[in-house]
């Protein structure tokens, strides 16, 4: 892959993630007041489609499947995965929450050798000549396989053994990003720094740094969803009974869809509630960034 | 739709643009910008035409209503007799741009081609038509390069080579040589004149810079700020050809002054009223 | 924006090494390598001292949990089980099955995600009426539902293939939409004008403008979708009883990994590179396609 390539790879991570949050064009001046106000419900309005297209292909499903009498092992309703969810609720949630562990374990172990990698690869030039084509070979590397050493390793039942999974899916994203972050910094900005005899360590504080935050906080995002993902399919490869993923094996395995899929719909609101609090994350730590978006254009 | 043509177009009968009261507003209520009002021009065939004025004035606004990339809200246009939009169908002219936009995929001759092969010539003729053109840049030498390895100039010249693949009548122009450097610039005006004085285009020529204005054209087309409108029309009345002895001519810097003041009474008028 | 691979490159601290001084190309080789045999000398360095130290945490350094990366290798030229195939067949057969398996959903899912994103850019209305869905359809986490398609479509008679290739096609056609789109929509503006100054036809712009601008978009994309496919193949071959395939394979050297760990490692790097192999495949069609003639470092 190309540096083209990891800039496109790193757009469409952010696309993917963020397809929703692309502003609409604001007011703009209308008798010498700024039309902001506006944005908001303009951006609620944006979502609304969505949204109702959401609702609209649930209450269809209900009815389809419920007038055509479809099997539930086929296709099962809406409300019988919402009867499961509510049934089931502390066997599912007791799983979801030992699959969040697993999750969260990677997710900061992946995240904090990641920037450390990064960091590093930033420092020294070997470093991130030899660590940039390996990690892109990573990248194409199916990193499930490690599960099954993993488990082997560090014993099927342990939670350390997800986690050592999570956090290989998470390192390369982070380490990658992060690194464009840090590198693609203004060589004007960086000649200004050597005239003043900077150290190599102020100018990873004063310049790369602040401008790595956007890709790593894009980065930790992507992450995100990844980790948690990551978890329930390692736990695919074998786990203890009380996990998400042999959950849903072990029902899909006796055709128990619905009570799979509100397991899914457990991992879902994980997902959204992990990927939220990312969100108010960076909100906090670069308000100046969130800021100057909503105002352009 | 014109079918390929393997001969020049015959000398046109009329003018080749005339504008009447022609017009430019853009957008609706409280955010309307009246980029042009009130234009009039006649430009007869082969003539060289430059528009020059103060930023935003609607020079290159006009150049696109003639080439009709945006349509007039008022006033009327016609090219080589006919309509704007007709005038593009009929592809009677060529654009070259501040960027060459080559493509960066193509080489040089392919480029070149790339207007002939939406418009339908055979293989043989366009790359006949192909190495003309580059032969008329004198770019010959590079047809199988790739755009990345000519410098700003050469890629300049490969966007003029493409723009008269077609053979058009009407060459239009919009700050070629904008972006470089004065000496290839000087280079560039050169070529350009050559081969105008070569062929029989009609070129309209929009610029910032008074001495390329005056260096290339019959015409100085001095255009006020926004709303654009024609202020002054200056006739260089230097000799042909023009070279490097034109540039040390009395009479090229007086005009270049002449065209300056015309400039600078913009500005006054604005202060006055 | 800073391109290190291909300037000479000078460190922060504006000096330069024997390293730096040689050219990029081979840089880069060295410097892969270098990461390499660290990785193998860290493996080895961590069963050495653990030993030494007595160490049992995080991981046993005996042979039996951390055999000896020659070990690993050398166990690939051993016969699978007694009178059988060498490892390294069963593994390249299992390989040549998983990425089987994957490649025609993948090609399926490129052709819809390529046709979905020229139909949006000429389409504004199909965009904005469908766009929604194609984003909202990756909210469904499909590597973790693939164990349940792929029951489910065994419920429904679909064959193995099929199956998977459901999976991967779902996998590719989002990457590749959004990213044609992108592309499709790339083009100078500039460019844009020129081809509209020659009365071209939409479909002439599509074709030798926006798609040509759009295929370095399209292969980052495929080059994703390819090793998120093969992830898709091997998980959905965990639940069926599906005899050949890098999942079974793995799953069976678990079994195995008390008797022959050395059998599990080596299925594992199989799989690694089963999956370089796939994005290597690819990468070398987009060199031929796209970077032949535009100035990308390569």
């Amino acid at each position: 892959m190309t540096e083209r390539d990891e800039q496109i790879l790193e757009e469409h991570e952010t696309d993917v993630i963020t397809a929703f949050e692309e502003d609409p064009p604001v007011g703009g001046i209308v008798d010498g007041e700024e039309r902001i106000p506006g944005a908001f419900w303009t951006r609620v309005g944006r979502y609304l489609p969505a949204v109702l297209a959401f609702f609209l292909v649930i209450v269809l499903w209900e009815a389809l499947t419920r007038a055509l009498g479809v099997e539930s092992f086929i296709l099962p309703k809406p409300s019988e995965i919402l009867t499961k969810f509510v049934q089931n609720a502390d066997v599912i949630w007791s799983a979801a929450f030992n699959t969040l562990i697993e999750a969260l374990g990677g997710f900061v172990i992946g995240t904090t050798l990641g920037v450390l990698a990064a960091l590093a690869t930033v420092r020294w030039t070997a470093v991130h000549e030899g660590m940039m084509p390996f990690a892109i070979a990573a990248n194409s590397v199916p990193i499930i396989a490690l599960a099954p050493i993993a488990n082997a390793l560090f014993s099927i039942t342990s939670p350390v053994s997800k986690m050592v999974v999570v956090a290989a899916v998470v390192f390369f994203p982070v380490m990658i990003n992060t690194t464009r972050g840090l590198l693609e910094v203004d060589p004007a900005e960086l000649e200004l720094m050597r005239s003043f005899a900077s150290t190599p360590r102020a100018v990873m504080r004063q310049i790369r740094i602040p401008h790595a935050l956007p890709y790593f906080f894009s980065a930790l995002k992507v992450a995100g969803a990844l980790s948690l993902i990551a978890a329930i399919v390692a736990e695919y490869f074998g786990g203890p009974q009380d996990v998400l993923g042999q959950y849903i094996i072990n029902r899909a395995n006796l055709f128990q869809f619905p009570d799979a899929w509100a397991a899914i719909l457990a991992a879902s609101i994980l997902g959204i509630t992990f990927y939220v609090l990312i969100l108010i994350a960076e909100r906090l730590v670069m308000p100046w960034h969130v800021s100057f978006r909503s105002t352009e254009d | 739709m014109t079918s390929p043509e393997s001969v020049t177009p015959p000398p046109q009968a009329g003018l080749a643009i005339v504008a009447r009261g022609v017009g430019k507003t853009f957008g609706t209520g409280a955010e309307r910008v009246e980029a042009l009002r009130g234009i009039d021009l006649s430009i007869t065939p082969g003539e060289f035409i430059s528009l020059i004025g103060p930023s935003g004035c609607g020079k290159s606004t006009l150049l696109r209503l003639i080439g009709d990339l945006t349509q007039p809200t008022s006033g009327t246009l016609e090219v080589n007799d006919k309509n704007p939009h007709q005038a593009r169908l009929d592809r009677d002219y060529g654009m070259v741009f501040q960027k060459a936009t080559l493509l960066d995929w193509r080489t040089v001759a392919k480029n070149v081609e790339l207007p002939l092969e939406v418009m339908g010539f055979n293989s043989s003729d366009r790359a006949t038509r192909a190495a003309e053109m580059l032969d008329l840049v004198e770019l010959g030498r590079f047809r199988d390069h790739y755009p990345w390895q000519l410098s700003g100039g050469m890629q300049q010249r490969v966007a003029i080579a493409r723009a008269l693949a077609f053979r058009p009548s009407l060459l239009l122009m919009d700050e070629p040589f904008g972006a470089l450097d004065e000496m290839t610039r000087e280079l560039m005006q050169q070529e350009v004149l050559r081969i105008w004085t070569e062929t029989d285009l009609t070129i309209v020529f929009v610029t910032h810079s008074i001495p390329e204005a005056v260096f290339l054209s019959n015409r100085v087309l001095v255009m006020s700020r926004r709303p654009g409108q024609i202020a002054d029309v200056i006739e260089t009345g230097l000799p042909q050809p023009r070279d490097e002895d034109t540039r040390e001519s009395p009479d090229y810097y007086a005009k270049i002054t002449e065209v300056r003041e015309a400039l600078r009474r913009l500005d006054r008028d604005v202060l006055e009223t | 924006m800073t391109d290190s691979s291909t300037a000479q490159h000078i460190n922060d601290q504006g000096q330069t090494n024997w390293y730096t001084r040689l050219d990029p190309r081979v840089r880069r080789v060295v410097a892969f390598l270098g990461v390499l045999a660290t990785l193998v000398l860290l493996w080895e360095l961590y069963k050495v001292v653990a030993k030494a130290l007595d160490v049992t945490s995080p991981v046993r350094p005996d042979n039996r949990t951390m055999p000896h990366s020659w070990d690993i290798i050398w166990a690939l030229f051993q016969p699978v089980r007694r009178g059988g195939e060498l490892l390294i067949v069963t593994l390249t057969k299992a390989s040549l099955f998983t990425l089987g398996e994957a490649l025609l959903g993948f090609v399926i899912g490129a052709v819809v995600g390529f046709t979905l994103g020229v139909l949006f850019v000429r389409s504004e209305l199909a965009e904005r009426a469908f766009m929604p869905y194609v984003v909202a359809s990756q909210t469904v986490p499909i590597l973790a539902i693939a164990p349940m398609v792929v029951i489910w479509g065994a419920q429904l008679g679909m064959g193995q293939q099929l199956r998977v290739g459901l999976i991967a096609a779902y996998i590719t056609f989002f990457p590749v939409a959004i990213n044609t789109l992108r592309g499709l929509r790339s083009p100078d503006p500039t460019a844009m004008e020129l081809m509209r100054s020659y009365a071209a036809s939409g479909r002439a712009v599509l074709w030798k403008l926006q798609v040509p601008s759009a295929l370095p978009y399209i292969f980052t994309a495929l080059k994703v979708s390819a090793t998120a496919s093969v992830v898709g193949a091997i998980i959905g071959e965990l639940p069926t009883g599906t005899r050949s395939g890098l999942g079974r394979a793995l799953l069976d050297f678990s079994q195995q990994f008390g008797a022959r760990p050395e059998k599990l490692y080596a299925a594992v790097l199989m799989s690694a590179l089963a999956g370089i192999l796939f994005v290597g495949l690819i990468t070398l069609l987009e060199h031929r396609v796209v970077h032949a003639a535009r100035r990308q470092p390569a």
